[in-house]
């Protein structure tokens, strides 16, 4: 190809051999980046009348945009519950460790916590781009204390608050502060949530629903107030009932206020939810449905036992569960794990697979006009996949920042 | 003229695309001497455009120092819009090649001064040296480019607007919708077409037929200006069998040879 220079500074890479998921489909097309964005070609060739600078053959992989994991409690023995001294060179660990795992952006959870515990930590969980040092951070997600007592799951009991006077005074000062704040885990049943909710969701703060006995009515009630999203379907709450279906029914409900959607965690690891059940919700509300790891201090580590927040967990294969008990407590499953189980459970196509686990956590987020595709000026977070969906290489803003070894290491 | 008849779509194709590779071959384009091509839209040149696309990832075709100037663009159609002949071009055949996009010249449909564009069009093709191989298609209605009927035969690269009969073939492009099919484009002239060295007219599918009779047995017409090319000196029409079905046996044998 002839020389570029005279048309921009910014070298041009053409990905070429490869299939592209766009407009909900794999198609055989190049990807082009410039600058860290994804770029339009068309442009590029009759505006600027350029071209690529640099060519590079994925042979015939598929490109996926990077996955985003809105609910990862930790994971390589770090536990964003636990504010450690070296907190900070543990969350970047797990953030340059889950590039592995094809997660490009992620939001560090934190359960049910003292308030002395989200002082410390909340102000050392920087929002901040990715890159060569590890997937970005959208920000935190604060899963609890404001849950309910009877749906606790791992959560502290003892930790657990309600909102007394003050309601989203009390939530601020239990916080400490909002700063860098995603998501927030509530149970809408607690008296006052309502103001709660619409207090957050001004803020641009994404409401879930979770860790609750909520009805339907009440769960209706919390979207027409601002909830966007439900924190791992089916766990920890009201099981689906006919005659009120409780917080699951949020799925199929006529209730949603117009031009809203509610998206719906699942953590598709095997263990969470029986296959049917995920191919029930699936089916009920394909496009509300959020991939998420629920990934705890253990994921990655030998089975044994491990902290989260003020609890102890132990692992055994793929089940985590509260040490001594059959209560299930987060997940060891890495994202890309659970895309390929979402796949085989449910028979669904390779794009949905993984739009579940990108488009619909930026959409969750509003962030899809950057994140989540491969839109022309997104950013060029993207990963290399084979057809079975194992990640060959992970790139944020067009450079590569983890490839898989010769070896599989 | 040359008739050529190949059995079906494909052959018509390939056989169009290796005249055009070897005569691109032959004449040796090098720096600062460039083979210009002249190129059409449409479904008919789709076959061939695959073929052209499959010999440069060969190895065996480079549009390295190859110039191409299009026949015609849409008025008013915004440039990324996926029916313009510009995002045609660059799906169907520029993204796949290595021509250098300073050389790929299609009309400008949203230029402010349309006849200016037209103009400027003319100049680039004489600074280019002229056409060495104009390839196009026909219309149902014997049209070359958007030359429709009634078109002087002498014409240069200007605005037209577009017969009813062209509205209608294209209304398919645009979700059916008469409404939103372009009623204006800018085309090239029969005269320019003319002025090229070489032509190649592609024509296949028994739609075509009654054009294709009227643009080689019938007498040069305004009203089908592609009968124009009968006082081309060096024109190749290429066909498969169902183009021909309007034609004398008589000629079709002759020309089968």
């Amino acid at each position: 190809m002839p020389s570029n220079k005279s048309v921009s500074d910014a070298p041009i890479a053409q990905f070429t051999n490869c299939r592209i998921l766009r407009d909900h489909r794999l198609q055989r097309e190049d990807l082009w980046v410039r600058e860290g964005k994804i770029l339009n070609p068309e442009k590029l060739f009759f505006d600027e009348k350029g071209s690529a600078d640099i060519q590079l053959d994925c042979k015939g992989s598929i490109i996926a945009p990077g996955f985003i994991d809105v609910q990862i409690n930790g994971g390589f023995g770090v536990d964003f519950s636990l504010a450690t001294d070296d907190f900070k060179s543990g969350i970047k660990l797990v953030s340059q460790k889950i590039l592995s795992h094809g997660v490009t952006s992620f939001c560090p959870t934190l359960v049910t916590s003292p308030p002395s515990v989200y002082h410390q930590v909340l102000p050392q969980i920087g929002v901040r781009n990715g890159g060569a040092h590890g997937a970005g951070i959208l920000g935190a997600h604060l899963e609890g204390p404001f849950i309910s007592k009877e749906k606790k799951g791992a959560h502290p009991e003892h930790c657990i608050r309600t909102f007394e006077a003050g309601a989203f005074q009390d939530l601020l000062a239990t916080y400490g502060s909002l700063d860098g704040v995603r998501i927030v885990t509530l149970a809408p049943e607690i008296k006052r949530s309502s103001e709660v909710i619409q207090e957050l969701t001004k803020r641009g703060i994404c409401v879930s629903l979770g860790h609750s006995v909520a009805n339907l009515s009440q769960a209706e009630e919390a979207v027409q107030h601002g909830a966007t999203f439900i924190t791992h379907l089916f766990n920890a709450m009201l099981p689906f009932h006919h005659r009120d279906p409780g917080i699951v029914g949020l799925l199929t409900s006529d209730k949603i206020p117009a031009g809203r959607r509610v998206f719906y965690g699942m953590i598709s690891d095997g263990i969470h939810t029986n296959p049917a059940a995920l191919r029930i919700a699936h089916r009920a509300h394909p496009k509300g449905l959020v991939l998420v790891t629920d990934a705890i201090a253990g994921m990655g580590l030998a089975p044994g036992r491990h902290t989260l927040g003020q609890q102890v967990v132990e692992i055994d294969g793929l089940n985590t569960y509260i040490a001594g008990t059959k209560t299930l407590s987060g997940s060891v499953a890495t994202m890309d794990t659970c895309v390929r189980h979402f796949l085989e459970a449910t028979g669904c196509s390779v794009e949905t697979a993984l739009e579940a686990a990108s488009l619909h956590p930026a959409q969750l987020l509003g962030i899809e006009h950057k994140k989540g595709t491969l839109d022309y000026d997104s950013d060029a977070d993207f990963l290399m996949l084979n057809d079975s969906l194992y990640v060959q290489a992970t790139y944020i803003a067009g450079e590569e920042v983890w490839r898989q070894d010769v070896l599989g290491m | 003229m040359r008739l050529v008849i190949l059995e079906d779509y494909d052959q018509a194709s390939e056989w169009a695309a290796k005249y055009i590779c070897n005569r691109i071959i032959q004449f040796k384009p090098s720096q600062g001497r460039y083979f210009t091509l002249g190129l059409p839209t449409g479904n008919t040149p789709l076959g061939c455009y695959k073929k052209l696309i499959e010999y440069h990832k060969n190895g065996d075709l480079s549009f390295r120092y190859v110039k191409t100037f299009n026949m015609d663009e849409y008025v008013g159609l915004p440039r990324n819009h996926p029916e313009s002949y510009h995002s045609y071009m660059w799906n169907n055949f520029f993204k796949h090649i290595d021509i250098d996009p300073n050389n790929a010249h299609i009309l400008d449909g949203n230029a402010p001064d349309l006849q200016a564009e037209c103009d400027a069009f003319e100049k680039k093709i004489e600074e280019a040296g002229g056409i060495d191989l104009f390839v196009g298609g026909i219309g149902p209605d014997g049209h070359i480019a958007f030359n429709e009927p009634g078109s002087s035969l002498s014409s240069r690269t200007r605005l037209k607007t577009l017969a009813m009969d062209t509205i209608l073939a294209n209304a398919k492009y645009f979700d059916g919708d008469l409404s939103k099919v372009p009623t204006m484009a800018l085309t090239v002239g029969v005269g320019t077409v003319m002025d090229a060295r070489e032509v190649m007219i592609l024509i296949t599918g028994a739609h075509k037929a009654f054009a294709l009779y009227k643009a080689i047995e019938e007498g040069v017409n305004h009203m089908w200006t592609v009968s124009a090319f009968q006082q081309h000196p060096r024109t190749i029409f290429v066909c498969d069998e169902d183009a021909t079905l309007e034609l004398r046996v008589k000629t079709v044998k002759y020309f089968k040879g």
